[in-house]
């Protein structure tokens, strides 16, 4: 049985979802970020992504760590079970909750100290199991929640505050997780919300894990000159190779998307999302090029962004272990135990 | 020297040399005789190539722990031979392979040395190397039963049921045994004064180890996820586990599994596994030692404050640091109960053997969901990894999981709005919602401060009125965990107190105490928080000899802490070398203590 969420306060004049929700049906507490943080923007784009989805909100399970980025979970879809774990460790909550239940639907909100520095192992090996999950990091180069320290994605000559620039090579999410063989993969920018929406749904659909790495400024300690995540550089070395649509699966794939220009992918759930190349050059179902392509941009000062990675066919986490289909959690415990008359049995070995 | 099935049998091998099956043969057949026996492994920390010991205790008497004496040594190890002869009791002996001249400086006059050339017969017999070596293991094994008068049939009848799909191998393993056997009996005197003879006391027994008995008992309670990092000596908790699942809970059709075992990355996240899995409504557990339970803490004080159910198997190992991985101790007692950061306290479990591991298994799952807090089961290397005789397991087909204060979909729907930490029913124990059953469920789980309603706070008042209902939940929980095991003798002002593995040396000392017309009460602990019983058991004596395995008393320091015992009273007697603790250990040490003069 299921149980739809109920509109929290009628806005008559706001469109309704399948559901017969509006988007404030998928809102959170007030957010208590810095006014103009990028974080704040990424939220509405993922309650925008899910509503538009038809999303269930209790069959949503909202997963984080610990930073400003890991806190945002409280401002959307408050209809849903949200988990704020501890620092770096959300990885490893959304991988024993999916084996407990593989029925939800799971985002998870990292940032880039959560997932690069402390929980950089969590990471990685969430990306290995190919849990099915969406793994979104609010990249801002700096810890927020702790006053501005570089965090692992800063780039090299990337002016802080105060003091000297950062020296050390960065860790790039995406790169790491095409190279650990993710399946889904994605970058944006906070500030465009129209790239951005179509690959948050794409992501909570597809089968599998995917990242969505998004370049969120922090406006209070990383937005200045000399920073190589502030909104103005980001606006200004931003390159999209691959945006996305995101097509229902009532409607029809339009016939008219011409080879090699555009290419629909169909998702496990039985929806589809429909590439766009922006970039010709670019081959978004090719680990190698895209390698290749991404380090070459990264080189020449760029930040490619858009649908960088795809793969339908990997398994997932449940599917590679032989897990049944129902939920874990789920089963009758006259199922699970065998009884006790094969207790008796299994015991004349220890006799 | 003469006694009959009161006999310590200690066998030296290199490990990595297949040893353990021909040791396992020896110690099943004579539980087989119907006499109880007990099986310590002494291993080390290595795959191959270092000493290893496998010590049987025969035991008519039916005791529990290690006997701290050697009456045939079993000497099969070059390396270790002058101490291995050094351990053996005046009047004992030692066995070795007469294939070698060993150096006549390390005779003793004092035991009776029994030279059997296994070597030279096997490879006499036995064509490959492997084969050889595996064969002299099975030969020594045909040389004990003959100076132990161990029944040949009952040897026959268990290399039958083990090679039952190989037959070709009970051939040969039987011609090993012969060998060693007949090679004895011709030249030596058999049986030894001390010897085995057929009894009736195993009847309605088992021999297990403690990580069978609980990965057995993780399957019986419905546990679905299980999540780890491997360390020693817990490793085999979820390799039974593994077994079991694989035996129960496959389909035979889909092959699907109703199981998922995850091997994280570490034991961070093995714990973050578990919380998750609980979270979403999964029994789910982790097997570990002390070095995991450090790693895990932090998340351990996340699952005590948000209230996530976790049931988390700790097989002690000898600290600190990696300290002796394949030693023995209790020595995590302090950093289990106040595991993490900030005002923690954790429900801690103390099976005695193995039969309990299992039994407090659905029990450690049903507490966890019931209080809505980790449940630790603090095993040891003693209790998980020997050989333990135990009654039977038995399960009571009657036995309903409880799943603690959840509310369902129906009841959501029926409700105005839902609070998670509200207590509502006084206990200290509020309700929970399980992700995906209803949108009125819907709650935020966090770390971070928060009010009765589930909120974020920052707020005094608020942040302690929850820490202070999680007072009065410890409080429920002292009323449900197990009762202590207590006896007394006859009215005594002084009293032994233990838990866990410290039971069955303790046991065995109160019979010899009490032989020597010294009477002691008991107390064997089973849980903490301590129940009533306990702290009206300290207050009754004046004396209480407080048994652990650990240097700092670290027991002690909980009693005193959470019961207010009177610390004068409790006089520490700590074993903490790695090895088991044995009966004589606690006898002397009491003797001792009466003799300064505390009163017994
Ligand atoms: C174990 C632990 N160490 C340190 C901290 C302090 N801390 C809180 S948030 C944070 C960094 C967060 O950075 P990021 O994930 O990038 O999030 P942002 O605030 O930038 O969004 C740190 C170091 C902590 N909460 N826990
Ligand atoms: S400190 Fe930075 S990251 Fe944190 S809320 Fe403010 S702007 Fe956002
Ligand atoms: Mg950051």
């Amino acid at each position: 049985m299921t149980y739809i969420a109920k509109p929290r306060v009628s806005h008559p004049g706001l469109p309704k979802n399948e559901l017969g929700l509006t988007s404030r049906d998928y809102e959170g507490a007030v957010s208590t970020l810095c006014a103009g943080c990028g974080h704040d923007s990424v939220t509405a784009a993922i309650i925008q992504a899910v509503f538009e989805l038809n999303v269930e909100p209790h069959m949503l399970a909202k997963m984080s760590g610990i930073g400003c980025s890991s806190k945002t979970p409280a401002y959307f879809v408050s209809q849903s079970h949200g988990f704020n774990s501890v620092h770096g460790r959300m990885p490893s909550v959304t991988t024993g909750a999916n084996a407990g239940n593989r029925d939800l639907m799971y985002i998870g909100v990292s940032g880039d100290g959560d997932s690069l520095s402390i929980g950089v192992g969590q990471f990685v090996h969430a990306i290995r199991r190919n849990l099915n999950m969406c793994y979104v990091i609010e990249n801002n180069g700096v810890y927020g929640l702790t006053k501005g320290q570089f965090s692992a994605s800063a780039d090299i000559g990337s002016l802080p505050k105060k003091g000297m620039p950062n020296q050390q090579e960065p860790i790039d999410p995406v790169s790491t997780a095409l190279s650990l063989g993710a399946t889904y993969i994605a970058r944006s920018f906070s500030g465009d919300k129209e790239q951005l929406v179509p690959l948050l749904k794409g992501a909570l659909l597809h089968s599998g894990f995917s990242l969505v790495d998004i370049i969120s400024p922090c406006v209070t300690f990383n937005d200045h000159e000399g920073s190589t995540k502030s909104y103005a550089h980001t606006r200004e070395f931003y390159h999209h190779v691959v945006n996305i649509d995101y097509v229902h699966p009532s409607e029809e794939i339009k016939a008219a998307y011409a080879e090699g220009e555009a290419m629909p992918i169909h998702l496990h759930g039985g929806d589809t999302i429909v590439l766009r190349k922006v970039d010709e050059g670019y081959d978004p179902t090719s680990r190698a090029s895209a390698f290749k392509f991404l380090r070459d941009r990264f080189n020449a000062g760029e930040i490619t962004t858009g649908l960088l990675y795809v793969n339908e066919s990997r398994e997932e986490m449940h599917e590679l272990m032989h897990n049944a289909d129902t939920p874990l959690s789920k089963l009758k415990f006259e199922d699970l135990n065998p009884g006790a008359a094969e207790l008796e049995k299994l015991q004349r070995r220890f006799r | 020297m003469a006694a009959v099935n009161d006999v310590v049998i200690k066998i030296a091998t290199v490990n990595g040399t297949g040893s353990a099956s021909a040791n396992g043969l020896l110690r099943k057949s004579i539980f087989r005789m119907g006499v109880p026996v007990v099986g310590k492994n002494y291993f080390p920390s290595n795959i191959q190539g270092l000493p290893t010991w496998y010590e049987i205790r025969v035991t008519g008497d039916g005791y529990h722990a290690r006997s701290n004496r050697v009456d045939v040594m079993v000497a099969m190890n070059a390396q270790t031979y002058a101490r291995d002869m050094a351990e053996v009791v005046p009047g004992g002996w030692l066995i070795y392979d007469s294939t070698w001249p060993r150096s006549a400086l390390l005779n003793r006059d004092d035991i009776s040395v029994i030279g059997i050339p296994l070597s030279r017969m096997c490879n006499e017999r036995f064509d490959g190397a492997r084969a050889r070596i595996l064969m002299k293991n099975i030969a020594y094994v045909g040389a004990i039963a003959a100076l132990l008068d161990i029944d040949l049939d009952v040897i026959t009848a268990l290399l039958e049921e083990t090679f039952a799909a190989k037959e070709h191998l009970i051939a040969s393993n039987m011609e090993a045994i012969r060998l060693g056997h007949d090679y004895a009996r011709e030249h030596f005197a058999c049986p030894l004064p001390v010897h085995v003879e057929r009894m009736d006391a195993t009847k309605g027994h088992i021999v297990i180890d403690g990580n069978t008995a609980a990965g057995l008992g993780c399957v019986y309670a419905g546990a679905t996820v299980g999540a780890w990092y491997p360390i020693t000596p817990s490793t085999s908790l979820m390799d039974a586990f593994r077994t079991y699942c694989s035996k129960y809970r496959v389909d035979p059709e889909t092959e699907k599994r109703t199981y998922c075992i995850i091997q994280a990355e570490d034991e961070l996240a093995a714990i973050g596994m578990v919380l998750g899995a609980n979270w979403v409504g999964a029994r789910s557990f982790t097997p570990t030692s002390g070095p995991g339970i450090s790693l895990m803490s932090e998340f351990i004080g996340f699952a005590y404050y948000a209230e996530i159910p976790a049931v988390i198997f700790n097989v002690q190992r000898t600290g600190p640091s990696t300290g002796m991985p394949t030693r023995t101790q209790q020595c995590d007692i302090v950093s289990c109960a106040y595991a993490s950061h900030g005002d923690t306290m954790h429900v801690l479990l103390f099976p005695a053997d193995p039969a309990e591991c299992f039994y407090m298994a659905p029990l450690a799952f049903d507490l966890s969901e019931r209080l809505q807090t980790p449940i630790m089961v603090l095993s040891d290397l003693d209790i998980g990894m020997n050989d333990w005789m135990v009654p039977e397991l038995e399960w009571d087909e009657n036995y309903v999981p409880d799943r603690g204060k959840v509310l369902g979909a129906e009841e959501l729907e029926q409700m105005d709005k839902f609070y998670r930490y509200l207590d509502v029913d006084g206990d200290g124990i509020t309700y929970r919602t399980l992700p995906g059953e209803h949108p009125k469920g819907a709650y935020f789980t966090r770390g971070s401060g928060h009010s009765k309603l589930g909120g974020y706070t920052e707020d005094s008042d608020e942040y302690q009125e929850v820490v202070d209902r999680l007072l009065v939940k410890w409080e429920t929980a002292r009323n449900m965990v197990p009762e202590a095991e207590i006896r007394y003798s006859k009215f005594n002002k002084a009293a032994i107190l233990t838990y866990g593995s410290g039971d069955g040396a303790c046991k065995e000392a109160l019979d010899r105490l009490e032989a020597r017309n010294i009477g002691l009460n008991y107390c064997r602990v089973k849980a903490f928080p301590f129940t009533e019983a306990v702290r009206s058991f300290i207050e009754q004596h004046e004396v209480v000899y407080v048994v652990e395995q650990n240097r700092d008393a670290q027991f002690r320091t909980l009693l005193i802490n959470d019961i207010d015992a009177d610390q004068n009273k409790l006089v520490p007697l700590l074993h903490y070398n790695g090895m088991p603790i044995n009966a004589g250990f606690v006898v002397e040490k009491v003797l001792e203590e009466i003799a300064k003069g505390r009163a017994a």
